[in-house]
């Protein structure tokens, strides 16, 4: 048995959510693979042969990986991945993007998002927006996984000695072109990987309100995330959306600011540690599933918590 | 050109579904069905592209919707027809099928209609698989733009804007090529009531899965459903004084 992990990487370092998908491998039976595609990707085949518990990195290094295109990367994967009993990648937009792709080539039913490992072909994962956790088991000779990264520790990294090995498959569909990326810039924390996350909701009022927000998470060392409503209105970008169809997010403080906690938000964020709710409507769904309510203007609570909490107090 | 928009019939997004006693399914007796949400933004979009064929110089000649599951989908490619899809295809089948058979039987339906777009929502908010589409794609041959947020048509193929983590990306296809929807794409518009009269009269096909000759034996099998894990109730707080206590000594976050 053995388990091929397909590196998530943007060419110079390796995203942490991969070091979850190690460990989720490392749950299953034999040796754990990592493929990093890409182009001029050296960088992340040396750090990812130093994740602890790796056998073997195999680095495909050609322009046509440069932007991670899920035809030309699925086709890879499943060339390699015929050697295998297991094929996983986080469950980001780059892993949902390729992954699904992966097993209709191979012929096989993907599982998204798995949240634990029962045992070598059972798994669990959440459905209908995380209010119900299915247990399922698969019958295909290779077990195709997308992982939940908020649900396994990430490895280790520095004590491990894999090999790398050069793959010189070179799969050019030329069916689709990159043509430009619009990333965000900050220097917070990045989201997923947060130990605190302050989120706002419609209840903010405009972008410029979120700068409260800003000045909480710079002075505590937080993420800034947000409801649907509030990306929808054009307040903040599309990638700081928390939710069913958004990130997953599991820190271990959340503060919700002036979102009411609607089922899709919650699918999000309800296995964060513990959380805040500042809202002032005692009734939003949001104060029921909070540690901690406290009823009030945020426009009042939001300085005065800046105000007093300090980092590490 | 034509627009092909594979639709789904789940449980309405505000339902808080259950598992059933015996845990063997959730309990979806009684409750509320609706199309897909990220469906109906694709129809949308469909819709929003055939009007602009004089800007786009690319003619929408028709948009088929097609669904497989049960009967009573029809409620819901009726309702596509009703704010501009012109023709519907129901696959009748009550097995709830996996996102690769479903990949399957729509790879049948693409080559009989030969579309040059076929437009997926990026996921049904029952399963919450996000695979159909990229299933679909592989099948085909075709290119791929999951989680579409702009998409722009012209005689050259499509440039699709896509959401990713790190923020947006853009991608150009020729065509034929798969889009997926993600929310921000569109905001679907509410049907006129002599449109939902009028779509009553649009053809709708109805074929068995059976005559589809497929193998469609499921390959993941649900030994359980659960409810998660609940949360311990939690406190209400006075002030913010009282917040910061808490988080300081008692939850030590902070
Ligand atoms: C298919 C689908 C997928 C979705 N996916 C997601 C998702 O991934 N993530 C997501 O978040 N949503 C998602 N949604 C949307 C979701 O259903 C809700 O509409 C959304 O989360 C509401 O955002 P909100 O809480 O900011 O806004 P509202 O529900 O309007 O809540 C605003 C809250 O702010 C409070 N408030 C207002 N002013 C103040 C003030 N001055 N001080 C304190 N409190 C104040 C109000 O009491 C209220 O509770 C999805 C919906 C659909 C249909
Ligand atoms: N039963 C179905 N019939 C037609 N289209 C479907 C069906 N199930 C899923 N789809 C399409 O595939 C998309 C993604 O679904 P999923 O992979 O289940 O998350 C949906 O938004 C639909 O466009």
């Amino acid at each position: 048995m053995s388990v091929l992990v397909l590196v998530e990487h943007d060419n110079q370092s390796l995203n942490p959510a991969t070091l979850n998908v190690v460990t989720a491998a490392a749950q299953l039976e034999g040796d754990v693979d990592l493929l990093v595609a890409g182009s001029d990707c050296q960088s992340v085949a040396d750090s990812a042969v130093k994740i602890a518990g790796v056998n073997k990195v195999f680095i495909a290094d050609a322009p046509c990986y440069e932007h991670q295109l899920a035809e030309n990367v699925s086709a890879l994967t499943k060339e390699l991945a015929t050697n295998y009993q297991y094929v996983l990648c986080s469950a980001t937009t780059t892993g949902k993007n390729v992954l699904p792709r992966v097993a209709a080539l191979l012929d096989v039913q993907a599982i998204s998002d798995v949240i634990a490992i029962n045992s070598p072909d059972t798994f669990q994962r959440p459905i209908y927006a995380g209010n119900v956790i299915a247990t399922v088991q698969s019958s295909d000779v290779i077990k195709a996984l997308t992982i939940r990264s908020t649900a396994f520790d990430p490895a280790a990294v520095g004590d491990g000695a894999a090999s790398i090995e050069v793959c010189a498959i070179v799969c050019d569909l030329g069916l689709s072109r990159f043509v430009k990326e619009a990333l965000a810039v900050s220097d917070r924390p990045e989201l997923t990987a947060a130990d605190i996350v302050v989120s706002g909701g419609r209840g903010l009022q405009n972008g410029e309100n979120f700068e409260l927000l800003y000045t909480l998470a710079d002075k505590i060392g937080a993420a800034v995330g947000a409801s649907r409503a509030a990306v929808d209105a054009g307040f903040v970008p599309n990638d700081m959306q928390v939710g069913q169809t958004g990130k997953i997010v599991a820190p271990n403080l959340y503060i919700a600011v002036g979102l009411s906690g609607a089922i899709q938000h919650l699918a999000g964020m309800k296995e964060s540690k513990i959380i805040v709710a500042i809202n002032k409507d005692e009734d939003a769904p949001i104060m029921h599933v909070a540690d901690y309510a406290l009823v009030a203007d945020l426009f009042d609570a939001v300085p005065e918590l800046t105000e007093k909490l300090s980092p590490s107090n | 050109m034509k627009i092909l928009v594979p639709i789904k019939r789940v449980v309405d997004y505000n339902v808080k579904v259950r598992p059933k006693a015996d845990g063997s399914d959730v309990d979806l007796a009684n409750v509320k069905m609706a199309m897909n949400p990220f469906c109906e933004i694709a129809v949308e979009e469909a819709i929003r592209l055939k009007e602009a064929s004089a800007d786009t110089g690319v003619t929408i000649d028709e948009i088929v919707v097609v669904s497989i599951g049960p009967s009573k989908s029809q409620e819901q490619i009726r309702a596509a027809m009703a704010i501009g899809a012109d023709r519907g295809i129901l696959v009748e089948t009550d097995d709830n099928l996996e996102p690769l058979a479903l990949a399957k039987c729509l790879l049948k339906i693409y080559q009989d209609e030969a579309p040059g777009l076929v437009i997926f929502g990026k996921q049904s908010i029952d399963g919450d698989n996000n695979q159909t589409g990229q299933m679909f794609a592989a099948l085909a041959g075709l290119a791929q733009a999951t989680f579409a947020s702009e998409l722009k048509l012209s005689e050259q193929g499509v440039e699709v804007t896509r959401e990713i983590d790190g923020g947006l990306q853009t991608l150009a296809m020729a065509l034929p090529a798969v889009v997926t929807t993600d929310l921000r794409l569109n905001e679907p518009r509410y049907a006129a009531l002599p449109n939902i009269m009028k779509a009553k009269r649009k053809p709708l096909a109805k074929i068995t899965l059976e005559a589809l000759g497929l193998e469609c034996s499921p390959r993941v099998k649900t030994l359980e459903v659960a409810a998660p894990a609940a949360r311990t109730a939690g406190v209400r707080v006075n002030s913010v004084d009282e917040l910061v206590d808490k988080l300081v000594n008692e939850a030590k976050v902070v």
